[in-house]
């Protein structure tokens, strides 16, 4: 089975993360990246379903040079190869250019399977695997906490928001999981020795038949007007229990007028 | 005026808070038209007009929401080719966000998801990275697909007396490609919805198992609160995944937030942060929760909470 897992490059979510104040980007240089913590689970999903059924998982990321470090280390928890989509001509992509290029991408080197996160920590848009199934044609089974595979059937449990659905759909199909599917493995010495020496094929726009005017700021569909600091919250009060603890955040609910 | 779509959220015919929010929304920018998708609509139609509906399309064909996510979002881009709209508002929930998706690709324009606010020209305003950015985007191709947060808007009553178009769609195939076999419901008895409550009491690690929760279940139900968890107490089971709040559960964005026993790790407070009034109760001082709140109270949970339960009670 030929799986393809889409990982993404994002700000680790415990530093300041800021926007950029000419083009109003996410300011990718200034923080550490890390692969995006909810594609480990997508990785980890891909790796299980190779090791059930045999077959080859493909790392897919769309990002700048930097986002080569994620790659590696998705590879060093056991996926077998890499693309990387680089080119200037792609900042600034927003999520409908973004699904247009991987979907591009997709296209070119063909998939069973394609597994995503259920959203980027930085853009949180979820948008990426739906934009997929659209755009290819294929079955959207996303949010997904339960994945069985057999032959070219899927049933899967995705996850609502009033409990969960039991689906169905047949391969080729667009996956998303969340983080209740399952453990992500720590790569081994091993992995990370193994992972130095597998191929990471880099692709520019040209190369993978992507628009470059349907790409990047001059191609996104959204632009974002301004952005500012929000207000500080204002230090609250805090109180140790001395006996009196829930009456007196009685008395704090009272002066709010919540009670 | 020009028509704004709304998608109505509803589960078998129950209309959730966050649409009489989009019909508030819309209507400060158009004539709001709500599309009803599935079974249920003449329940429900009184409730669509409370809020100032203009026009319903309804389209209640069951193979609409026998199939994930597709045929909706097909549903939609017939209407919005039909009827020119000048936006389309859905709800930032899950799947409220795929379609929004599907469509944006469907009719080539632009999105924007976890939007908080939706001013003149349809300039969206959104709350980032945890709430520590406040930014304005807007649409620049195609139709305005905006999918907002549950609970950021006031939802005002304007009665009106909507017409009614019935809709129908020749679904693709591509749109049949996922099925839904089963249903399963996870709601809770007769609290509040979690995204749409004014007020919600949430529980932790520090909660210590599912019997435990009747703890934090007094007390929501004291403030007549929804109840959520931390990833912590789902996770153990105590409490199920549809009441998770955080990163990868629901965000909320109530009145009042109350966090028993939660640490506050990164991840959660993606979640809650934008909470108008928050409180916790915490054994640890140095819990992270503490940073974020109006008012903390260092101590046990299993004092702290039903003695406060006790006191609300008393002063009711
Ligand atoms: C990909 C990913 C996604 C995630 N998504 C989410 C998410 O959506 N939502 C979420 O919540 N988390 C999420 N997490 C998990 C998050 O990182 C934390 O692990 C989780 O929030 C911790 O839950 P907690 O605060 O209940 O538990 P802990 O961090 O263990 O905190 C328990 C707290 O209870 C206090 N306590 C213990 N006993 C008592 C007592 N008797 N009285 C008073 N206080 C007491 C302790 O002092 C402690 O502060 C995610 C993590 C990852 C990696
Ligand atoms: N630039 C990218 N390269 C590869 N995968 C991506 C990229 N952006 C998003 N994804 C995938 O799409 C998922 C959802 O992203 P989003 O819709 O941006 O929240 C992520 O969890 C990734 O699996």
């Amino acid at each position: 089975m030929n799986i393809v897992v889409c990982v993404k490059q994002v700000p680790d979510t415990a530093t300041e993360r800021k926007l950029k104040s000419d083009d109003k980007t996410l300011d990718r240089e200034a923080v550490d990246g890390v692969i995006n913590e909810l594609d480990e689970y997508a990785v980890e999903e891909a790796l299980t379903i190779k090791e059930a059924h045999g077959g080859e998982v493909t790392v897919l990321t769309m990002g700048p040079d930097k986002a080569a470090d994620s790659i590696r280390k998705a590879l060093a928890m056991g996926a077998d190869k890499a693309v990387h989509v680089t080119d200037e001509a792609l900042h600034g992509s927003d999520g409908l250019s973004t699904s247009y290029a991987i979907a591009q991408v997709l296209k070119k080197i063909g998939f069973d399977l394609v597994i995503l996160g259920s959203e980027s920590t930085d853009a949180r848009m979820g948008v990426l695997a739906a934009m997929l199934s659209e755009r290819l044609g294929v079955p959207q089974v996303t949010l997904a906490n339960k994945v069985e595979i057999d032959g070219t059937s899927l049933k899967a449990q995705r996850l609502t928001d009033y409990g969960f659905d039991r689906v169905e759909a047949t391969l080729p199909a667009v996956v998303s999981v969340v983080e209740k599917i399952n453990e992500p493995r720590y790569p081994s010495f091993k992995g990370i020795m193994a992972a130095k020496k597998k191929p990471v094929e880099k692709l520019a726009v040209a190369d993978a038949e992507i628009d470059a005017a349907k790409v990047g700021l001059a191609g996104a569909s959204t632009e974002v007007v301004d952005f500012a600091d929000a207000p500080p919250r204002e230090k609250g009060q805090i109180v140790k229990d001395e006996g009196d603890g829930g009456a007196k955040a009685a008395e704090f609910l009272a002066s709010k007028k919540f009670i | 005026m020009a028509e704004i779509l709304v998608l109505v959220d509803h589960v078998d015919g129950e209309v959730k808070k966050v649409t009489f929010e989009l019909l508030t929304l819309a209507r400060r920018h158009g004539d709001a038209a709500a599309v009803w998708i599935g079974p249920g609509y003449e329940g429900a139609k009184d409730k669509l007009a409370e809020y100032g509906a203009a026009k319903v399309y309804v389209a209640a064909d069951e193979e609409l929401t026998s199939y994930v996510v597709a045929p909706k979002a097909e549903l939609l881009a017939q209407l919005v080719s039909e009827k020119s709209p000048a936006a389309v508002l859905l709800p930032a929930t899950g799947e409220g966000k795929e379609i929004a998706g599907r469509l944006a690709v469907k009719t080539e324009s632009g999105v924007l998801t976890d939007v908080v606010d939706v001013a003149d020209g349809f300039v969206a305003e959104h709350s980032i990275f945890g709430g520590a950015i406040v930014s304005h985007a807007k649409v620049s191709k195609g139709t305005p697909i905006i999918a907002v947060r549950p609970n950021s808007t006031a939802p005002e009553a304007s009665p009106s007396t909507p017409a009614e178009e019935q809709v129908s769609v020749s679904l693709s195939d591509a749109a049949k490609g996922t099925k839904v076999v089963e249903k399963v419901v996870q709601e809770k008895g007769e609290r509040p919805q979690l995204t749409e409550a004014a007020i919600v009491v949430s529980g932790g690690r520090g909660v210590g198992g599912a019997d435990n929760f009747k703890v934090i279940e007094g007390l929501a139900d004291s403030l007549g609160a929804a109840v959520g968890a931390s990833r912590a107490a789902t996770d153990a089971g105590w409490y199920p995944h549809s009441f998770q709040v955080g990163q990868t559960g629901k965000t909320v964005s109530p009145q009042l937030y109350i966090a028993v026993g939660i640490s506050g790790a990164i991840q959660h407070r993606a979640g809650m942060q934008t909470s108008k009034t928050i409180v916790a109760i915490n054994k640890d001082s140095e819990a992270p929760i503490f940073e974020l709140v109006d008012y903390g109270v260092v101590g046990d949970l299993f004092q702290v909470a039903p003695q406060l339960t006790e006191e609300i009670n008393k002063r009711k």
